[in-house]
């Protein structure tokens, strides 16, 4: 189902060229879809956010093929070719839909001309912040003075002042020298957070950007408005003054805060985060994300990572580690309590160690409160990994009850938990004394304290690996940083258990070797298909199986309970 | 008494010879002192003029005047390489790798025994020459010698066992060979003239001396004397033709692979030639002690007289160890092949005709004065 | 197209073959140097003087009031080729520094690692708000690796304090007071 199946495209001519796009778009995109690098500089315009046109950054140049009034036909030029009626002065390009025949010009006199015009006035009450200023690198204001500016001011009188720093919420603060009065902040808490709490007070050039008195920018969606102000204006608080984003690097990764499973982009500068921003993807989050989520990399460097292999608190090296492990699966009478938070690589490796001694694989779930926006109820990223790969059938329990009282009768042996703490699901640490607890992890807890061996595993931004989304979508996430020094990839670790419990010798693993031999298990995969290879958009799978189960999930932004059904991963960026 | 009456005779070539020697090593430690100054200079620089020994160097206006000089650096410069890590390369083939230093310095010291440098008249009122030994075949125990020193610098390329310092010995020897010939070659004729059959000195130097009382050899046999001083340069891994350790291609050609106290003996040993191939040549062309051409021997006998023509001599050899420094900042290094051609098709030629030449003359004149 | 001049070379004459009266004008060459006024300065008790455009070590100034000019902009570690600069960016505390909170940002920590650094001057050339400069410094040394390492106040120890045209600072202060809105 491509969308180029389902929408009517019409031909228009953008500089001169006829270019076929789909109908009940805007100029701007239009343009953008033309390619050749073309495109129309725009402020208040945002693909997720009414139009606005407010900014008269976007003039275009427009016209129509002429009609004679009276019978409709098309006026010919002497040679032959439609007579085109061209508007005397530019329009914008934001509020401008395509029409069949439609000429656009985006790179004449006139279009300059505006355009230097628009970035001059803009300029005139703009502070010289580019130094201090957060937006600098990444700031349109920057890119388009560049490229349509005239290069030096001819504004000789005082420059307006403004605050410089308010406080609008607890993420966000506000620079209003640096507003352009674009009012996407205003229009994204209107339409998509929902809760109306930022507009403009005064007139003319003193227009300040306010929150509503006694209201403050405080939702849990405020950081986006950081991200779709295009200049400095409003800044994160944490993520102020860190670093220059010229210097980060860009890494796709997912976010694992709930099922939604928001793409993001990690920023990262020799292994150290400095932020995460959302990705576009029109399936799943479109162009936003939590604040909530984005302040989950701070995990990465807490104090109390798991940092060592051990065995009963003594460093080891991992092959001793599995040695060890391997040993006590292999006396049976073993329980694997996986995770939900498990990449679907690692969830398989799961899976296999608990058939191989034949341990019953169970899950633990972690549900909350959802926002019926992009945060949903099943707090997990992986859920539905976890019934792909086959580790489990039903939904997770809330606790573990059952395999207390198995443990209180001796009926276990060795508990092999992942990264859940078993103190705080039934099991207090009397009861685990009782058995040999492998325990694989990220952070310390108490079950980490008892456990006889600890595997300590990479976070999400140290990793390779997918998650599959509420909608069956099967994403990829990418290491953005190195992790804690010696710690190899989960997946190499548990290769080392999963192949011995088969008199297996273990085989260095890749990614992609995982892949393929999950593809070779589980139908509901592609046979073909590979980590590496899996499209940036994410990768539909047909969830119909799993129809029967009840999922959490309520109604929330790409989610829809009623009809659950296979999503459209549409191509991103469009 | 008696004693010292019967070992007298075998005691004093000792004195004389360490006194000698420590005379002859103290004027290399101050010729590498000249070159350094003297390549200063040339250069419009100042050179040495830091190093200040502790009491010597506060005597009021003297010290500075000697710091300035850097006449203290010859022992800064000797503790340096004593001091030095004494490194030996494990590749080397360590006896002959040792022992190459020694090599190259023994001759030149050997040869100080024939040279003499000056002259007395004793107590018969003959006039005798200041020299250890004062043996009739003196330049040809010179050419034998010295030329020996060359095996210190192929011992050494090749001990090393390292391709630049092969390089270099090989170099070294087959130059050697080469100027060696229209070395000795130029040196027929001044024997021919001064050693006419029958005089008494046959090839001793100090014959060669005395025979140049009247005009200096020099100036009659300009060809040899050129030739002579060619060769030299050559024999002396001089530039322009220091071949042996042309630092520009060689790295540091024979002596790459020698450091500290080894290195300093290489050094020495080079200006040991240099001041025994300066030596050689003021006596055998620029009249050793005699005063200036046709004014021969002002000095009065006794002691004073003695030393007068020693001082004299010594002024003529420092001239020309300043000659031989001032030539290394004139010219630039010869190509190896521009070497052996002038070498070969040049002096060696030239040299020849030199002597058949002189031969012819001396026939004519000796048919005409009959 | 360019004509091309063909220079006779003319055959040598017989004394130019010997070489022996070029090397006669060298050696008077060589000599007459000698005796020329020496060049050589004797370093550390007279020292040279130092052009104004000299890129000797990179240091961070003050301004004439004392404070610092670098609001840690991290252009000169972007613009560096060998990356010999490293910033810490910070923020201003408005309650500690309050007649310099409006420049909000400085760096927390500078480092330039002399033992990198090609003297350049592109940050020189590269810093807005004309903090770094290329003094006359030209002699440093130091006995390990972490002494090469000019940290912060090295750098304003160095630096000193330069003149200044622009105020830019004060000035963006004098507007606040003034405050022209309305
Ligand atoms: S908003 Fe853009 S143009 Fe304005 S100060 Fe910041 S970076 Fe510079
Ligand atoms: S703060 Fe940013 S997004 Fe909001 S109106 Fe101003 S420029 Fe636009
Ligand atoms: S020295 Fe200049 S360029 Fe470097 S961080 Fe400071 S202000 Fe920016
Ligand atoms: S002078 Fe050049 S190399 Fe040195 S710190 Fe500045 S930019 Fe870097
Ligand atoms: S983008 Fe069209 S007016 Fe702002």
């Amino acid at each position: 189902m491509k969308v180029e199946s389902i929408v009517e495209h019409i031909t228009i001519k953008i500089d001169g060229e006829d270019v076929q796009v789909p109908k009940g778009i805007n100029v701007i995109e239009a343009v953008k879809m033309a390619g050749k690098g073309k495109v129309v500089p725009h402020y208040c315009y945002h693909p997720k956010l009414s139009i606005a046109g407010n900014c008269r950054m976007c003039m275009v140049e427009m016209g129509m093929p002429m009609r004679d009034r009276a019978t409709g036909e098309a006026i010919l030029e002497e040679d032959g070719s439609p007579k085109i009626g061209w508007m005397p002065k530019p329009t914008i390009g934001c509020a401008t839909d395509v029409a069949p025949g439609m000429h656009i010009r985006t790179d004449s006199e006139m279009v300059k001309e505006s355009r230097n015009g628009v970035t001059e006035f803009l300029l005139i009450n703009h502070p010289l912040d580019c130094p201090i200023c957060d937006q600098a690198g990444e700031c349109r204001l920057q890119e388009f003075s560049a490229e349509h500016g005239r290069g030096y001011s001819r504004f000789i009188e005082d420059k307006n002042v403004k605050p410089k720093r308010t406080r609008l919420g607890p993420r966000v603060m506000l620079d209003d020298e640096r507003c352009i009065l674009c009012s996407r902040c205003v229009r994204f808490t209107q339409e998509v957070a929902d809760e109306d709490v930022l507009g403009f007070v005064d007139r003319g050039t003193y227009s300040t950007l306010t929150c509503y008195p006694g209201k403050e920018l405080a939702h849990n969606y405020s950081l986006n408005t950081v991200d779709i102000c295009p200049v400095g204006a409003l800044t994160s608080t944490d993520f102020r003054f860190k670093m220059r984003v010229w210097f980060l690097k860009r890494t796709p990764s997912i976010c694992t805060e709930s099922s939604v499973g928001a793409n993001t982009e990690i920023w990262s500068r020799e292994g150290k985060i400095y932020r995460i921003t959302p990705r576009r993807n029109d399936a799943v989050n479109d162009t936003w994300m939590t604040d909530s989520g984005r302040a989950l990399y701070k995990a990465v460097e807490s104090d109390d990572r798991l940092t060592h292999y051990t065995i009963e608190g003594v460093h080891k090296t991992s092959d001793e580690v599995a040695a060890a492990a391997v040993e006590m699966l292999k006396a049976g009478d073993a329980v694997v309590v996986g995770s939900v938070h498990s990449s679907l690589e690692e969830q398989f490796y799961y899976g296999m160690i608990a058939q191989r001694c034949s341990a019953k694989p169970m899950l633990v779930s972690h549900y909350g409160e959802g926002d019926g926006l992009l945060l949903s109820e099943d707090r997990s990223p992986n859920l539905r990994g976890a019934l792909v790969t086959g580790l489990i059938d039903a939904l997770p329990t809330a606790d573990l009850e059952p395999l207390a009282r198995s443990v209180e009768a001796g009926s276990v042996k060795t508990i092999f938990a992942v990264n859940e703490d078993l103190t705080e699901l039934g099991l207090s640490k009397e009861l685990l004394a009782k058995v040999q607890v492998i325990y694989v992890g990220t952070h310390a807890n108490a079950t980490s304290e008892v456990a006889n061996l600890v595997i300590p595993s990479l976070m999400v931004f140290e990793k390779d690996g997918t998650f599959i989304n509420q909608n069956f979508l099967v994403q990829r996430f990418k290491a953005a940083v190195p992790g804690p020094r010696g710690i190899q990839p989960d997946f190499t670790v548990l290769e080392k258990i999963c192949a011995p419990l088969a008199q297996e010798k273990p085989a260095p693993v890749t990614i992609d070797a995982v892949w393929e031999r999950m593809a070779a298990t589980f139908d509901i995969l592609p046979e073909d298909a590979r980590w590496r290879t899996l499209p940036e958009a994410g990768l539909a799978l047909d969830g119909t199986a799993f129809q029967e189960l009840q999922f959490v999930e309520t109604k929330n932004l790409k989610y829809d309970p009623a009809k659950a059904e296979v999503p459209q991963a549409e191509p991103a960026g469009v | 008494m008696e004693l010292l009456n019967t070992s007298l005779p075998y005691l004093l070539p000792i004195v004389y010879a360490v006194a000698m020697i420590s005379v002859f090593m103290g004027l290399c430690a101050y010729s590498v002192l000249a070159e350094r100054k003297v390549s200063g200079w040339i250069q419009g620089r100042v050179g040495p003029n830091r190093t200040r020994l502790p009491l010597l160097g506060h005597i009021p206006i003297l010290g500075n005047l000697m710091t300035g000089l850097g006449l203290f650096q010859p022992a800064a410069d000797g503790l340096k390489f004593l001091f030095k890590e004494e490194i030996t390369p494990g590749h080397v083939r360590k006896s002959y790798y040792y022992l190459a230093p020694i090599v190259a310095l023994a001759p030149a010291l050997t040869t100080m025994v024939v040279v003499p440098f000056g002259r007395y008249v004793d107590a018969d009122g003959v006039m005798q020459p200041l020299v250890l030994a004062n043996v009739d075949l003196g330049m040809l125990i010179v050419l034998a010698i010295s030329s020996l020193g060359v095996y210190g610098i192929v011992l050494a390329g090749w001990a090393s066992n390292s391709k630049y310092p092969f390089l270099g010995g090989i170099r070294a020897s087959a130059q050697m060979i080469s100027f060696e010939l229209s070395m000795g070659l130029a040196l027929l004729p001044v024997f021919m003239w001064a050693a006419a059959p029958g005089s008494e000195y046959g090839m001793s130097l100090f014959g060669v001396v005395q025979s140049q009382q009247s005009a200096w050899l020099g100036l009659w046999q300009p060809l040899s004397a050129l030739i002579f001083l060619v060769a030299l340069f050559a024999e002396t891994n001089r530039l322009p033709f220091d071949m042996a350790e042309s630092e520009t291609d060689l790295v540091g050609g024979f002596h790459t692979e020698y450091g500290a106290f080894k290195f300093g003996l290489f050094f020495v040993a080079e200006y040991a030639h240099i001041i025994i191939g300066s030596a050689v040549f003021v006596l055998l062309f620029a009249g050793g002690w005699n005063f200036l051409p046709w004014l021969a021997d002002p000095w009065g006998d006794g002691l004073i007289g003695a030393l007068l023509s020693v001082g004299w001599f010594m002024a003529k050899v420092f001239f020309m160890i300043f000659f031989f420094i001032w030539m290394r900042w004139t010219l630039p290094r010869f190509r190896y092949d521009q070497v052996m051609s002038l070498g070969w098709k040049i002096l060696l030629p030239v040299a020849v005709g030199n002597l058949v030449l002189n031969t012819f003359i001396i026939a004519i004149y000796d048919t005409l004065t009959r | 197209m360019a004509k091309t001049k063909v220079l006779e070379r003319k055959p040598l004459t017989f004394a130019e073959k010997t070489f022996l009266p070029q090397i006669a004008g060298g050696l008077k060459t060589t000599f007459a140097t000698m005796l020329q006024k020496k060049v050589t300065l004797q370093y550390p008790e007279e020292r040279p003087n130092i052009p104004d455009n000299y890129r000797g070590v990179p240091t961070l100034v003050r301004d004439p009031n004392g404070r610092e000019k670098c609001v840690s902009c991290q252009l000169c570690e972007f613009v560096c080729p060998p990356k010999a600069i490293r910033i810490t960016p910070g923020e201003i505390d408005p309650e500690a520094e309050p007649d310099r909170a409006h420049v909000e940002k400085a760096p927390k920590e500078f480092d330039i690692n002399m033992l990198r650094c090609i003297y350049c001057g592109l940050c020189q050339e590269v810093c807005p708000e004309e903090a770094i400069y290329l003094q006359d410094v030209f002699s440093l040394s130091g006995y390990s690796r972490e002494e090469m390492i000019n940290n912060k106040e090295k750098l304003y120890e160095l630096g000193g304090t330069l003149p200044d045209s622009h105020y830019k600072w004060d000035k963006k202060k004098a507007a606040e007071v003034a405050g022209n809105s309305h």
